[in-house]
């Protein structure tokens, strides 16, 4: 949907005269294509603007870099200047000296505050802390509930308080008393959504805040938010002190430019994003990656990371050396399998990675993780001599490969050619270490 | 016995002054701004077009959109030579009705009731509160609700939509959380067609538009649907958040794609958002908006009209 900004920027160089050096003129022109990025990816347009004088006067005063097309140059600038706005790194949760540490969640209706609640505390747990968790959410139907189902699934104390409890404040203060009394150093609080300009509720916080002296409250925002994330940040900014931001679903595929607008309008760090509907799915907020999404340059750092923590580097360089000396099984062809799906949901996966070169199209392809566990029991069903050597696989052995695995002859062949055709294209694969690696993580099929 | 979908809408008293109540806040900032930028000016320059650019864009309308409708008027204004503000803010007016306009589509007919409504979205756009509005509505219209509790996915889901039945006084019928959303309905028809109701309004768990195994489920849901039930879901509500920025369109598409949308739902337009998304959604993809939501009680839910809906945005 969105084109990369650098193939924006491409052809706004190549369009005017004088290409290859970076001029005022042509610089108008890619701060408009910078613009549009910008605002397409949701950014506030005082912000935007604000950031386009900022590159405008950076752009200017630097040395052109003989090593980079104009094109490339303006993007770094553009890169650098976001990355330094959305803070240079990682920013981390602080916990009080005097425990507990409260800790408020509040923001919009439907931001996620429950679900963020519940994947922070399980975050909170493994980096051993103590949580104990409490809904102060009185208005919404069965949303305390929904918090206790979360706890017992991560397995996280939470205090519930009365059923038919009104007061959050109270509520909130029971949880308090009860961390206290058993030892837990952290209490979480989730609290109802809320319009920022909802004066009763507003106040509400007030109160909560005054009560608890909460060491962090953390404004949970929608990645999907529009122009208006700035001033419900504003207003929540200005009434309680926020102390950080968690984004959350972003593992859907808005660019996220409400990220800089919050940060901007508060000057507080994004300290999580959110990224899935399981508990694990939170991870710290990069910089240089959003800036990177919001540019829609791909997220190449994550995914580079991700496929390093899941491959077990020594191994990888066995699978090379076997591609490269022919010895490439259908024992390794399901080990790659089972690596990759060690990696997450293949669709975040695939989301992380530049929508240009080799990975054109990729995104939208359809992949069913069920499609893998299938390739992989039918290489289950083989046995080891026909894992080592693919040839001798006739007829009869399909049938039975085909039974053992609950599928089909068909589908046999399939994995079967899809084999040969791996191995065939990474005997082609020469140069390039990253090229290899991904191309060994190549799915059949694709 | 023909029955339309929504049925007329009563005009009861308030309803109009509830919608501005709603979006007054959207025609606070929208006016001050056009006002602001027409403050002074006699002609239309690049300047003054510059600004209202910025209003549209400030109510996330978004680039593409924007820049398509102020060409047009901008060609307008060139034949008419175009004096005023109040000139210029008619001619603004008068295009976005038309995309609203252009995408409006009638209510689909039910040939033998229950009508089916699949209500389907992303995550926290606010499904289950807005079908507790919609029993509402349809219950103090005399016809009967039947809940369907297919979001078996997210906690405390299907205990949400029971307390929406028991304030709307309509049977619910559920499975344990977990349970395949299809078939959840499978049985929400079956007994909805047993108990002779005028409609079924299924609950589906929040997904992203990406995740295209969830997407799949929702087609596997139409499939059932149109099994038990011939013609249905005769109507699927994409229910989308005010707040939403320029990814609104893409779920819009997806959505359409997998599950057939045939409408919108506009929640939380009580807050600051402006929800301008909409527009390019209409313009794109020639979607209808059937409901704003517009606060938390049961009857915040009113029936779009595009009319009187940019009349209070711009009087």
């Amino acid at each position: 949907m969105f084109d990369n900004l650098t193939e924006k920027l491409q052809r706004v160089f190549k369009n005017l005269r004088g290409e290859g050096k970076l001029t005022a003129e042509n610089m108008e022109a890619a701060l408009r294509e910078i613009r549009v990025a910008l605002l397409e990816a949701d950014v506030h347009f005082r912000v935007v603007k604000q950031f386009l004088e900022a590159v405008r006067q950076k752009a200017m005063g630097e040395e052109v870099l003989t090593a980079l097309s104009p094109s490339q140059q303006v993007v770094k600038i553009v890169h650098e200047e976001l990355v330094r706005l959305l803070g240079s790194q990682h920013s981390r949760l602080r916990f009080s000296n005097d425990p507990p540490s409260v800790m408020l969640l509040v923001g919009l209706q439907g931001s996620g505050k429950t679900t963020t609640a519940g994947k922070l505390a399980r975050y909170l747990s493994q980096t051993g802390h103590r949580p104990l968790v409490v809904s102060v959410d009185v208005y919404r139907p069965a949303a305390r509930q929904q918090l206790s189902v979360i706890a017992r699934q991560i397995g996280v104390p939470i205090w519930e308080g009365e059923p038919g409890a009104s007061d959050p404040v109270e509520l909130a203060r029971q949880a308090r008393r009860e961390a206290t009394q058993t030892g837990r150093d952290v209490v979480l609080v989730d609290t109802a959504g809320r319009l920022h300009i909802d004066e009763e509720l507003m106040a509400e916080l007030e109160r909560l805040k005054q009560a608890l002296s909460p060491v962090e409250i953390l404004f949970v925002a929608d990645a999907m938010t529009g122009q208006d994330a700035v001033k419900s940040a504003e207003e929540f900014h200005r009434r309680l002190g926020i102390t950080g931001v968690i984004l959350t679903k972003m593992d859907g595929d808005a660019r996220g430019g409400a990220a800089l607008s919050i940060r901007q309008v508060t000057g507080q760090p994004l300290k999580f994003i959110g990224v899935g509907e399981k508990f694990d799915a939170l991870e710290p907020f990069h910089p240089e990656r959003a800036a990177s999404r919001i540019l829609g340059m791909g997220d190449v750092l994550s995914f580079i990371e991700k496929v390093e923590q899941a491959v077990d580097r020594k191994r990888a360089e066995e699978i090379e050396r076997k591609l490269l000396e022919d010895e490439f099984t259908l024992e390794d062809f399901r080990d790659q399998l089972k690596q990759l799906k060690k990696m997450g949901p293949l669709e975040s996966i695939l989301k992380l990675m530049p929508g240009i070169g080799p990975f054109k199209g990729l995104k939208d392809v359809a992949i069913d993780d069920k499609q893998i566990t299938r390739v992989v029991a039918i290489i289950d069903s083989m046995t080891p001599k026909e894992r080592a050597n693919h040839t001798i696989i006739n007829g009869s052995r399909r049938r039975r490969i085909a039974r053992g695995s609950g599928t089909t002859v068909q589908e046999v062949n399939q994995v079967l050619k899809q084999y040969a055709q791996m191995r065939k294209m990474m005997k082609s694969l020469t140069s390039g270490s990253l090229a290899r690696r991904l191309g060994t993580f190549r799915l059949p099929g694709l | 016995m023909i029955q339309t979908l929504f049925g007329t809408v009563p005009q009861e008293p308030g309803l109009l002054e509830r919608l501005k109540v709603g979006v007054q806040k959207t025609r606070a900032g929208l006016v001050a701004r056009l006002e602001e930028a027409l403050a002074g000016k006699k002609e239309i320059d690049a300047d003054l077009l510059e600004e209202l650019e910025h209003t549209l864009i400030a109510a996330d309308v978004g680039v593409a959109t924007t820049s398509g409708i102020l060409e047009q008027i901008r060609q307008r204004a060139e034949r008419r030579s175009l004096g005023d503000a109040q000139q210029l803010r008619e001619l603004i007016r008068q295009g976005l009705l038309e995309v609203l306009r252009a995408a409006e589509r009638p209510l689909p007919r039910v040939a033998e009731p229950p009508a089916v409504v699949l209500v389907v979205g992303v995550n926290g756009s606010g499904k289950t509160t807005t079908i507790g509005k919609l029993a509402h509505r349809h219950k103090s219209e005399g016809r009967s609700v039947l809940l369907a509790a297919a979001d078996t996915f997210r906690a405390a889901a299907i205990e949400q939509l029971e307390i929406w039945g028991q304030r709307t006084a309509s049977p619910v019928i559920r499975h344990k959380p977990g349970a395949d959303p299809s078939a959840v309905l499978f049985d929400a028809l079956q007994a909805a067609k047993a108990r002779r109701m005028d409609y079924v309004i299924v609950d589906t768990a929040g997904r992203l538009h990406t995740k295209s195994n969830l997407m799949a489920e929702l087609e596997k849901m139409r499939r059932t649907a149109a099994r038990v039930v011939p013609g249905a879901p005769h109507e699927v509500l994409l229910v989308m958040d005010a707040t939403t920025g320029q990814n609104g369109l893409e779920q819009a598409r997806r959505f359409t794609e997998a599950a057939g949308v045939t409408g919108l739902v506009l929640t939380k337009l009580d807050g600051t958002a402006k929800g301008g998304i909409v527009i390019a959604i209409a313009r794109e993809l020639n979607l209808p908006i059937r409901y704003v939501g517009v606060g938390e009680q049961p009857e915040d839910l009113l029936p779009f009209d595009p009319e009187q809906f940019l009349r209070s945005l711009f009087e």
